[in-house]
């Protein structure tokens, strides 16, 4: 029974990340038909080439050839895809867009997961102390936090902290991800430089999030408060200490796995705006810098990565909440 | 009138709501009145730059010599006018979509929410910035068609799911009997009382709808207009110095309040419809 419901999310995963492929395939053909013209006439006359030969060379590279009929554009493209081939970036042509997202995706991962985990956590100690003690000024004070970083965009608290930390104060670096003079490797000052650097794109993930972890796990939490068992826990003498931790932490964390998998696709599109800010070399950097220059391939490849780990990152929540808390059984 | 008194006085009763009111009207009241008392003049003085606070210019002026204050009035016609249109298109194909999916049900309801999900499951945001460069914004229109084509899937589902949770409760298969007319159902059974959530919204997506069309003019993707508040950011950013001088401080500080307000404003005020809307929320 299990294994026919995970099999059927499974498929509909894999659905879901087929129409993402059309969609994107969509955007790709309302790409100025110029743009590539232009793009084949220099090519052409770079490389002495005839016209159709150039058109030709470029859809070898881009997996996009606008003269062939649409089902042909099709089957090249999924073609493309299949093998692993997102083509080259329409603006630097030496650069396949495959390098360009191995080379950014490690710095959006670090910062995004660090970020997640710390709000998570710090959100999840504090929603509980909220539950248990309903009557201490930490609950009115987070309610208050958590209405003022709802209100203020993730973005606008980037500038903030990029204003006062970096440009007024000049405690933290105000771009890049490491000093341009440490070498990259594997030692104490490319790491110590790495975290400098992370600092302030961290602390606006954290800073915006923990407020609405917290209110989501109070929540969770009274609803579990209320539970025969937790009395029953509070009747036989079990610790006040032991009860948060054993009893209500690990059980209202359960519903919050969902919203891991969402918080990260939030970051995720979020990050085109807060990397550019900070001019931090991440996915949202690139999407942010293609985008500006139109460089549709680069933009193209991006957004179908980005959705593919969405529908992946939702897969895995859906599983593991379905595993974690025996009570769920994965509805249709 | 009876039922708009009967509004107010809930709203009022409720002081949160009420402060979310007073915000959102004050800016209502700075977008249309404001830009018939105040000239705006993007002239660029050399001598006038960075002035500070003074009785001719509120707020100072900015790297151009350009009163910030009238900026921001002009600006708050331009985001409110986008953030509405964005609402408006996106209540109409949101909440349709989602009355059709939840009355019939079966496989039109499946496939619209496949659909749904799908543009659900893909992060928003870039699609947005990706639109935005495909199709060159020029006025508030074109802008808040971009905004909506990613909007509307959330309404839907959350729609949907009310129309369900309504359709088998006793009036409506009652009426269902007595054979009155779809119309009927849907504008005289359903629709009144889902009006509270659709408000709530209305509301919560023109907020949404700041947000992201102000991420967009960060950007630097939708220059069509000096004077909204993204692009204010955008210049203040870029351009000169509303970072690098803390003279140009209050021109870049002046766009980031108004939009941190009117946010408030937005959620105090949503906090307060649900309990004027719904009969049944009150004592």
């Amino acid at each position: 029974m299990t294994l026919k419901l995970v099999l059927k999310r499974i498929g509909v995963a894999v659905l879901t990340i087929a129409l993402a492929v059309i969609l994107t395939f969509v955007l790709l053909r309302l790409t100025p038909g110029s743009a590539i013209d232009a793009w084949a006439r220099d090519y052409a006359t770079q490389n002495n080439l005839t016209l159709e030969e150039a058109y030709r060379r470029i859809a070898a590279m881009i997996n996009y050839n606008p003269n062939e009929p649409i089902y042909q554009q099709f089957f090249r493209y999924v073609n493309g895809l299949l093998h692993g081939n997102l083509g080259v970036s329409m603006i630097y042509q030496q650069i396949t867009v495959n390098s360009i997202i191995a080379s950014a995706l490690p710095w959006t991962l670090f910062v995004t997961s660090v970020s997640l985990l710390v709000s998570f956590l710090v959100g999840m100690f504090l929603g509980v102390r909220m539950a248990w003690k309903r009557n201490s000024v930490l609950e009115p004070a987070t309610s208050f936090y958590a209405v003022i970083t709802s209100a203020v965009p993730d973005f606008i608290f980037a500038i903030i902290l990029l204003v006062v930390f970096s440009y007024s104060l000049n405690w933290f670096p105000i771009n890049g991800a490491y000093d341009p003079l440490v070498t990259p490797g594997f030692h104490f000052d490319f790491i110590k430089s790495v975290l400098y650097h992370a600092v302030l794109p961290i602390s606006t993930y954290v800073l915006t999030s923990i407020g609405g972890w917290a209110l989501m796990m109070k929540g969770s939490a009274v609803s579990i408060l209320g539970e025969d068992y937790i009395t029953a826990a509070k009747a036989r003498g079990v610790s006040e200490s032991l009860i948060m931790s054993r009893y209500v932490r690990k059980n209202a964390i359960l519903p919050l796995i969902t919203g891991l998998a969402i918080s990260l696709g939030g970051m995720l599109g979020g990050s085109a705006l807060i990397e550019n800010i900070f001019q931090y070399p991440g996915m949202g950097y690139y999407l942010g810098e293609s985008v500006r220059q139109r460089d549709y391939t680069t933009m193209q490849g991006i957004l179908l990565f980005l959705s593919i780990t969405m529908v992946l990152a939702n897969l895995i929540a859906d599983l593991i909440y379905a595993k974690l808390d025996p009570r769920i059984k994965l509805e249709e | 009138m009876r039922a708009a008194l009967d509004f107010f006085r809930i709203i009022c009763r409720n002081k949160r709501s009420l402060l979310g009111l007073i915000i959102l009207v004050m800016f209502l009241f700075m977008a249309a009145v404001g830009p018939l008392l105040f000239k705006l003049d993007m002239t660029v003085s050399f001598e006038g730059r960075y002035q500070p606070p003074s009785w001719e210019h509120w707020l100072g002026t900015d790297f151009g010599g350009r009163d910030t204050f009238i900026q921001l009035v002009y600006g708050s016609q331009e985001v409110l006018t986008v953030a509405f249109l964005t609402a408006v298109i996106t209540m109409l194909v949101g909440a349709v979509l989602g009355l059709v999916s939840g009355l019939i049900g079966g496989r039109l309801d499946r496939s619209i929410m496949l659909v749904t999900n799908l543009f659900l499951t893909i992060p928003n945001f870039p699609i947005l910035i990706i639109l935005a460069a495909l199709f060159t914004i020029q006025n508030p229109f074109s802008f808040a068609l971009v905004l909506s084509a990613w909007s509307w899937p959330g309404l839907t589902r959350t729609v949907r799911s009310q129309i369900i949770s309504l359709k088998e409760r006793d009036f409506i298969v009652i009426c269902r009997v007595m054979g009155l007319s779809h119309f009927h159902i849907i504008f005289k059974e359903l629709l009144p009382n889902i009006t509270s959530y659709l408000s709530i919204n209305f509301i919560m997506i023109m907020r949404g709808a700041i947000t992201a069309s102000v991420g967009i003019m960060l950007l630097g993707l939708a220059p069509y207009s000096p004077t909204n508040w993204g692009q204010m950011l955008n210049l203040a950013i870029s351009q000169t110095g509303g970072i690098f001088n803390p003279l140009g401080y209050i021109y870049l500080a002046s766009p980031i309040v108004c939009l941190a307000l009117f946010q408030l404003g937005c959620i105090f005020f949503a906090n307060g419809i649900d309990e004027a809307l719904n009969p049944r929320l009150r004592q």
